[in-house]
């Protein structure tokens, strides 16, 4: 019985709205989707998995042994205690893991280029959901993968002197999420104007690269000439990357005195994020195409 | 609401800066109807297409799905229309189903309800056996009765499809065509397609022509083809220009050169034509005499033909 009266209803009807979809329907649902949308196309793109893990840590690993011992970073009281310096490679881990998130979170937002040449983004755009819904869809795709290949990396720190505790793990994991978030929104923010993945190269090496180098992750603010230093508190991913040092040597404030206060850090980090999506649905609502 | 037209645009105009892409266009649509905008490419379809969809705010006029403003009320809109792309909308890398499954969530759509419903849509179309397979293994056929589907899922009223023949041997076309027929027939699905192909504006209900952004005619095919007294001849001869010259000086009425062939719009053509060969003996080298076709009826609205890219338009 109740079969044939399942398929009575299944004909194709004009008058048959199928279901009531809710509000959230079309905000929580489209969003949801979206996102493991992008977790899933990563998954069955093996040579973004391997580039966007490999090129970081052959980064950290050359670059990091290459300097060696020449780098030294002492207490900034000036104790002489050989426990309180830092090698370079211990010195470099925590920006490492936040080159690896800009990397991920920038090189799937621009998948938005390539939706709209492929032709799926028009059916997404004609479709009745909120603009919201698809840039956070598309934000916290790359976010899961960015946390994912930065926690990988992460297991690597007891290799760079770094110690690990569960504690330090989950902080670190919160910490990147916001950071993911606000990279990927500016990812999308600058790759929804663009037509082709070519124009965004040019903006990953003349903005995002300094942005990274220009963050106390390859050399700290301390020994820098005065209009780095400046440009070093303007930039957002100082304190992307000081945030995760504080986590990093969290009760010990061995390595950390130097860096913006980890309350600033957190702050600044937090509203990046809200800032970057805020301004990619409004450059969505906004977009004449 | 019901007597609403499924599609209804008013005086619509929309420019490129100073190119005007569609200019002062008004039609109607009626319901459960097939209805094709046919005219040569950059003639102003895609832009009423993108207007229709939501996808472009024209630049003045208005239309209407269903008696909902595509300019106020766009989620209405785009509840009640289901789009075809002329470039599959899917995503290469997902299984048909999960393309399937995506497009419900922007709906609304979820559970064993969507599960049932993509079931159902696959089975339609004759591509169950395809589900799990990745879009990009299929053929361009198979994609657009994916895509087909894909835009079925939510039931909307009115269908709108751009070029859905364009790269589609002619068979595949008229499963197509059979199709869409079908959901006018059974379901009361309103289609609008924009098509610069005469067979499938040949099988509507209705045709509007769509030329340099202007509707130059809209009836159904046959009376369309009415306007046209007669027969069509075309001479094909070594001097075009001045046949046609000599034609209307001889015989009077019109003639004109079309694609390097005298093109002679004339009632009872197969006596006309033992006139033209005593007249001009030895001059032609083919003559052909035929019912008017859609073509002819542009040609004879426009003074040029439809398609020069039909061959290279693939």
């Amino acid at each position: 019985m109740q079969a044939a009266k399942t398929v009575e209803t299944n004909l194709t009807g004009a008058t048959g709205v199928a279901g009531a979809p809710s509000a959230e329907s079309y905000w929580l649902l489209p969003m949801a989707s979206l996102w493991r949308r992008e977790v899933v196309r990563f998954l069955r793109q093996r040579s973004r998995v391997v580039g966007a893990l490999g090129t970081p840590l052959v980064f950290w690993v050359v670059i990091g042994s290459g300097f060696g011992k020449s780098f030294v970073l002492g207490q900034p009281g000036g104790s002489d205690d050989s426990g309180s310096t830092m090698g370079y490679l211990e010195y470099f881990f925590p920006g490492s893991i936040v080159l690896i998130v800009l990397f991920t979170a920038i090189f799937s937002t621009i998948s938005i280029i390539e939706d709209r040449r492929e032709g799926f983004l028009q059916a997404v755009l004609a479709a009745p959901v909120r603009r919201s819904s698809i840039v956070l869809g598309k934000v916290l795709g790359s976010t899961t993968l960015a946390l994912g290949q930065a926690l990988l990396f992460l297991l690597l720190a007891p290799l760079a002197g770094i110690g690990l505790t569960l504690g330090t793990l989950l902080g670190v994991a919160g910490v990147l999420v916001l950071v993911a978030i606000g990279l990927s929104g500016l990812g999308f923010l600058i790759a929804w104007p663009m037509d082709s993945t070519q124009g965004f190269h040019a903006v990953m090496n003349l903005l995002l690269m300094p942005m990274w180098l220009l963050s106390g992750a390859a050399f700290p603010a301390s020994g820098a000439s005065s209009w780095v230093g400046v440009a070093m508190a303007l930039n957002p991913v100082t304190y992307h990357v000081a945030a995760v040092r504080h986590v990093l040597y969290w009760g010990s404030d061995r390595f950390t005195g130097n860096l913006p206060p980890f309350w600033l850090a957190l702050l600044i980090t937090v509203v990046f994020a809200g800032l970057t999506i805020a301004l990619s649905a409004r450059a969505m609502i906004r977009s004449k195409r | 609401m019901a007597d609403d037209p499924a599609v209804q645009i008013e005086s619509l105009t929309h420019r490129y800066g100073q190119r005007v892409a569609v200019d002062d266009v008004t039609f109607g649509v009626d319901r459960a109807s097939l209805f094709a905008l046919l005219g040569p490419n950059g003639g102003g379809k895609t832009t009423l297409f993108k207007v229709l969809t939501t996808l472009l705010r024209p630049s003045a006029g208005t239309a209407r799905i269903a008696g909902a403003d595509v300019l106020q009320e766009k989620d209405r809109v785009r509840r009640r229309i289901g789009i075809v792309f002329q470039d599959p909308s899917l995503d290469e890398k997902l299984t048909v189903l999960e393309n399937l499954t995506n497009q419900g969530h922007l709906y609304g759509l979820s559970g064993p309800k969507l599960a049932q419903r993509c079931r159902e849509l696959l089975e339609r179309f004759g591509i169950a056996d395809r589900t799990r397979d990745r879009v990009q293994q299929l053929s361009g056929g198979l994609k657009r009765r994916v895509e087909l589907a894909k835009s079925l899922l939510h039931r909307p009223e009115v269908l709108i499809l751009d070029e859905p023949g364009t790269g589609l041997d002619p068979a595949v076309r008229a499963t197509l065509m059979r199709h869409l027929r079908e959901l006018s027939e059974q379901d009361g699905v309103t289609c609008l397609l924009t098509t610069h192909l005469m067979d499938e504006a040949e099988r509507c209900d209705s045709i509007g022509f769509l030329d340099q952004g202007r509707l130059v005619a809209l009836d159904t095919p046959s009376a369309l083809k009415r306007t046209i007294g007669g027969d069509v001849l075309t001479v094909c001869t070594a001097n075009p220009a001045e046949m046609a010259r000599r034609v209307k000086e001889r015989f009077g009425g019109q003639a004109e050169v079309v694609n390097g062939a005298v093109r002679i719009e004339r009632e009872k053509g197969h006596e006309f034509i033992t006139d033209l060969i005593e007249a001009f003996p030895g001059e032609m080298e083919s003559v052909t005499v035929g019912k008017p076709t859609l073509e002819d009826v542009f040609v004879h609205l426009t003074g040029h033909r439809l398609s020069d890219s039909e061959h290279a338009g693939g």
